[in-house]
């Protein structure tokens, strides 16, 4: 707790601090471009270790310096040996795990200040007791949830959601446990027990709530538990009275919060929806009622979607999530090679929720080489789509669906779509006919103009590369 | 409410409108390197855990002390490369030059 007399030390470190929220603020504002963003990332970096370094005066190294050895140290290891081995398709389950770790920390820190400023259960006051309160139990459920959303991307545990009956009134109990037991320790009546009632509540419901939470809704909860953790670490700086910790919790809150509301939009959902839809859960037959759906499904051979590719003005390209599964980027990266050389224009067409968190699809195809100007967000790419000769689905299907266009019935309904539908020709590449991960079926797959070729996406893929050489 | 609370309230709620300016202006194509940059910033908790686990009377035992020091620490350390090596792979249509084969 800050003394009200405040050394000098205290203000060389208060005013590191400071400078580590201005390197952070950078950081992200360099982020706002591709070229400059890795300079940010290092201003971030610098920022991160001034405060660290500033820290370091403020420590009792002599009688517990083989804490920072053993915790510190082990951390960076595992931190930077599975950071680097991690390959990129497994990335969000990465992020996810990471970001526990914080959430996780930060409950811890909430929680040692609470026993050291309440040993036996003496009275502290509410503006003590709610900063505490509040971190703990956001960095718990931060903490536990994180780590379902690893377990469910990592597919330890099914990606489809897990749902029971009563499970809404199940976790609004728990909620309540949450709530109550928080409401307890904030009016001082037996805090002890109080706070762990909340603290524990609060874990069980971080897997509660995440468990029925299915594998295409993970963009919005990576960002939500993300700006979860950022929030729980600026309620840690309210407890320790540390402005770096608020400055730097509040931007990371505030981008989570940002990305979360931006996922919903894309999917065309509320947040609670995503949150307690067991979206994915519904098996609905809606199909059909798309305009020029014909109920036939019409399989192509390699050779035909080759020369169908290779003799194309305009070929977009539609990445989804099966394109990750099969880690087919770089072969995707071939094909697009192969067809430029023959004198056809390649461009990538990205929905925001495609794939396991905001930009995984970005992300996939920078590390194959496709340099980011071929990549196109939906708004921008979907008037090329009545002008395109060929587009090439590669593992998309809910957000390729023109059912969210005029079925009214249907459960994605009104989600913003890429027109794939209106280009020239649709190939499908698709491993069966099994429906997407909405559980609905795709029209798109019956209309005249699609094609479907079916198959491993990376196996498919790579035969077309050849078939389009030997032409 | 302490006149304390009140100045961190205050510095909370003005970082709260810069991290929405600021986040605003990432493109989509930089939305995955953004959430792993935000992940490792939030590690900055990690000052919070030296500050109870690494002092002349530790608030937690020693287990719990190593534990939440390393929860940050992987937090900070994991975050930061797992950026850096996403940004280091994006770049902009250029000639087509065989590319260094540099990985991180």
């Amino acid at each position: 707790m800050p003394a009200e007399a405040v050394s000098a030390n205290q203000i060389a470190i208060d005013a590191a601090y400071l400078v580590t929220g201005i390197c952070f603020i950078l950081g992200l504002k360099f982020l706002s471009h591709p070229q400059t963003a890795r300079n940010g990332n290092r201003i971030s970096m610098l920022g991160m270790a001034v405060a660290l370094v500033a820290t370091g005066f403020l420590l009792d190294w002599s009688s517990a310096w083989w804490i920072v050895a053993i915790g510190g140290g082990g951390g960076a290891l595992v931190g930077i040996y599975s950071a680097r081995a991690v390959k990129m398709t497994a990335m969000p389950q990465m992020v996810a795990l990471f970001n526990g770790a914080g959430g996780g920390a930060a409950a811890m820190v909430a929680a040692a200040e609470f026993l050291h400023l309440n040993p036996g259960g003496s009275a502290l006051s509410w503006d003590q007791s709610l900063p505490i309160i509040l971190s703990s139990v956001i960095g718990a459920i931060s903490f536990t949830g994180s780590i379902i959303a690893f377990l469910k991307l990592q597919e330890l545990i099914t990606g489809r959601p897990l749902t029971y009956p009563g499970q809404q009134f199940v976790n609004g109990l728990i909620a309540l446990a949450v709530v109550g037991g928080a409401a307890l320790t904030i009016a001082n009546v037996d805090t002890v027990p109080a706070y762990f009632v909340a603290l524990g509540a609060a874990a069980l419901l971080g897997i509660l709530f995440v468990l029925p939470i299915g594998g295409a809704d993970m963009p919005v909860i990576i960002s939500l538990l993300n700006s979860f953790t950022g929030l729980a670490a600026a309620m840690t700086g309210f407890v320790l009275g540390n402005n770096v910790l608020i400055i730097s919790g509040a931007l990371v809150g505030a981008s989570g919060t940002f990305l979360t509301m931006l996922m919903s939009k894309a999917m065309n959902r509320s947040i609670a929806n995503v949150l307690f839809g067991a979206f994915g859960k519904v098996v609905a037959g809606a199909g059909g009622a798309v305009p020029g759906a014909t109920g036939a499904i019409r399989e192509a051979t390699v050779d035909d979607v080759a020369t169908m590719l290779a003799y194309a003005k305009q070929v977009i390209i539609v990445p989804g999530y099966g394109m990750a599964v099969a880690q087919a980027q770089h072969s995707v990266r071939e094909l697009e090679t192969q067809l430029e050389k023959r004198g056809v224009e390649v461009k990538y067409a990205i929905h925001p929720v495609a794939g396991r968190m905001p930009g995984h699809m970005n992300v996939l195809l920078a590390e194959a080489n496709v340099p980011y100007t071929a990549l196109y967000d939906m708004d921008d790419i979907n008037p090329e789509f009545p002008r395109t000769d060929v587009a090439l689905v590669i593992g998309a299907n809910d957000v390729t669906n023109p059912a969210a266009r005029t079925v009214a019935s249907s459960p994605i309904y009104g989600m913003p779509i890429l027109d794939v539908d209106k280009a020239h020709n649709v190939v499908v590449l698709k491993r069966s006919m099994k429906p997407g991960f909405a559980g609905i079926d795709n029209p798109l797959y019956e209309l005249p103009n699609t094609v479907m070729l079916f198959g491993d996406a990376k196996a498919s893929v790579d035969l077309l590369v050849s078939a389009v050489k030997a032409l | 409410m302490s006149a304390h609370l009140l100045t961190e309230l205050t510095v909370f709620i003005l970082a709260v409108f810069v991290g929405f300016e600021v986040i605003s202006k990432v493109p989509t194509t930089l939305h995955t390197p953004l959430m792993s940059a935000t992940n490792a910033i939030h590690g900055i908790v990690l000052v919070g855990a030296l500050l109870v686990a690494v002092v002349a009377s530790p608030k937690l035992g020693p287990v719990l002390s190593v534990a939440v020091v390393f929860l940050a620490s992987l937090n900070v350390f994991g975050g930061y490369v797992v950026t850096e090596r996403m940004l280091s792979m994006f770049k902009p249509r250029e000639t087509p030059t065989p590319r260094d084969g540099t990985k991180r």
